[in-house]
């Protein structure tokens, strides 16, 4: 999967869930201001990464400094890779 | 006795035969029957009844998602009808929000579909690791309550009360009694409930469903009728606009009715089968609450919801309270049993009934069941001046109640 094809899964898995206009998705995009996302929607964001990729992220340290959807991207990006380079 | 004159102000319903008041009594008046077949019932093993009443002709993507996600359908059906109640009440803004209004819904249980759905996923693997965070909110009892408070802002009292088949008879009356004590200004009274196979499951174990009429389901269920067969369940949502007189006079709404009278006792002899003498002794008990004598009563909507006991024990109160003059008839042949909804929507098809001077039969009641003789069955339409009227609810558990609505003048 290449990191284009991530985004674009992120992206639109998070418009689904959060009933958010896919085109107005921007790598700048906040998911607390732009989205109106708050606490209980961070919890099933995470739910919907953790379905989406087949991966736990819930413990990690990183997710809880997310701020934008470019963030997330990265994250997802790098987790990614980890667990590629962990097989 | 209420302290102070408490009236209705606003009516929304929610029912199988849509969203608005209107609709429903276009529905009730030209004798619509709002049961389906389901045939997914069938692929349950041990269920034999195959139909329900289900909610038509509304949208949960007019409640933003912000809201939404804590509701499951029941908590979407009380928050439109609401909604619709304080539009009609005609509230503002500060109203809503300035701790003089409180809310009173309730609901048979919270969501058994967000349950099925919860242990579904749960006991596949005894994993909590896909669990979203608003599920605790739609299982939880107060759902719809605190759901239409944070929709509409309010600041008020919160109250959830439950008793199966009496649970908005319940919230109204005591959302009347705390207007009528002082403590809250308004309340939006009333209770919500969604189909489940759960619902219809637990009246098919008792052997209290209807499944005789699966193929022709526009015949069930058959209150009072020779041969009813059981109980129809059904979903949706009544909510009242209750309002102190004097708030309402102040401000200059449309009273639609009054409340004058309410009470409700516990039936300890079965908690499944109800007994004449403590449904006549409701029935007396909400009389002498509002001060008046039966005679003065005009129409009794009555609870029968087609079952073989349910309707004989209610029939012979109702005739040993009233006689054989006052006319009686029950809506669950149009509406099934909206279970918590129905004590709210059959009162707001009352107060139509009061405001438009209209009685509505009983639907499917072709041949009387003689053991339901004994009162006045109003069998067709009738145009009169209806001035008083008592409502009946009865829940499984033993709980019985009753209101009385008057013409306000």
């Amino acid at each position: 999967m290449t990191d284009q094809e991530i985004v674009a899964k992120i992206n639109s898995a998070l418009a689904e869930e959060f009933e958010y206009d896919l085109a107005a998705m921007t790598p700048e995009t906040t998911l607390f201001e732009d989205m109106g996302l708050d606490s209980l929607d961070v919890v099933d964001l995470v739910i919907v990464l953790e379905t989406a990729f087949s991966m736990k992220v819930r413990e990690e340290e990183a997710i809880r400094k997310i701020r934008t959807l470019g963030d997330i991207h990265e994250f997802v990006i790098a987790k990614k890779r980890q667990l590629e380079g962990d097989r | 006795m209420l302290l102070r004159r408490v009236v209705i102000t606003g009516v929304g319903t929610v029912s199988p035969f849509g969203r608005g008041i209107d609709n429903l009594m276009d529905g009730l008046l030209a004798g619509r029957s709002g049961v389906v077949e389901l045939p997914a019932l069938a692929e349950i093993t041990g269920m034999r009844t195959r139909v329900a009443a289900l909610v038509t002709g509304v949208d949960p993507m007019e409640i933003p998602r912000k809201f939404r996600r804590s509701m499951s359908s029941m908590s979407v059906f009380a928050t439109l009808a609401a909604q619709d109640a304080v539009a009609m009440a005609g509230l503002a803004p500060e109203q809503l929000s300035g701790g003089q209004l409180g809310v009173s819904i309730g609901s048979t249980t919270g969501s058994p579909q967000t349950m099925e759905e919860f242990f579904r996923e749960f006991n596949a693997d005894h994993s909590l690791e896909r669990m979203k965070s608003t599920l605790f909110f739609h299982i939880m009892n107060h759902s719809c309550a605190s759901n239409v408070a944070q929709v509409l802002g309010v600041t008020g009292r919160v109250l959830a009360p439950a008793a199966a088949c009496s649970t908005s008879t319940h919230a109204i009356g005591y959302g009347a009694e705390m207007i009528g004590l002082g403590k809250q200004e308004f309340m939006l009274c009333g209770g919500a409930d969604e189909f489940h196979p759960l619902t219809s499951g637990t009246f098919d174990i008792i052997n209290a469903a209807s499944a005789g009429f699966n193929d022709t389901p526009h015949q069930t269920p058959r209150p009072f009728d020779a041969r009813r067969d059981g109980i129809v369940c059904g979903e949706g949502s009544g909510i009242l606009l209750l309002e102190s007189l004097d708030s309402a006079l102040a401000r200059g709404a449309e009273i639609l009715a009054e409340v004058t009278g309410f009470a409700t006792n516990s039936d300890p002899g079965s908690i499944a089968n109800p007994d004449t003498a403590c449904i006549a002794q409701c029935m007396r008990l909400a009389l002498a609450d509002a001060g008046i004598e039966p005679g003065e009563v005009d129409y009794v909507n009555a609870h029968a919801t087609a079952t073989e006991q349910g309707d004989i024990a209610e029939c012979a109160a109702i005739a040993e309270v009233f006689g054989a003059q006052t006319p009686v008839s029950s809506l669950k042949g149009h509406l099934g049993h909206t279970m918590a909804a129905s004590g709210a929507l059959e009162l707001a098809a009352c107060v139509e009934m009061l405001r438009r001077g209209v009685l509505v039969p009983t639907l499917n009641l072709d041949q009387v069941d003689s053991a339901c003789a004994g009162v006045l069955h109003q069998r067709e339409v009738a145009r009169r001046r209806v001035d008083t009227v008592i409502k009946n609810n009865f829940a499984l558990g033993g709980v019985n109640s009753s209101i009385i609505l008057r013409r306000y003048v």
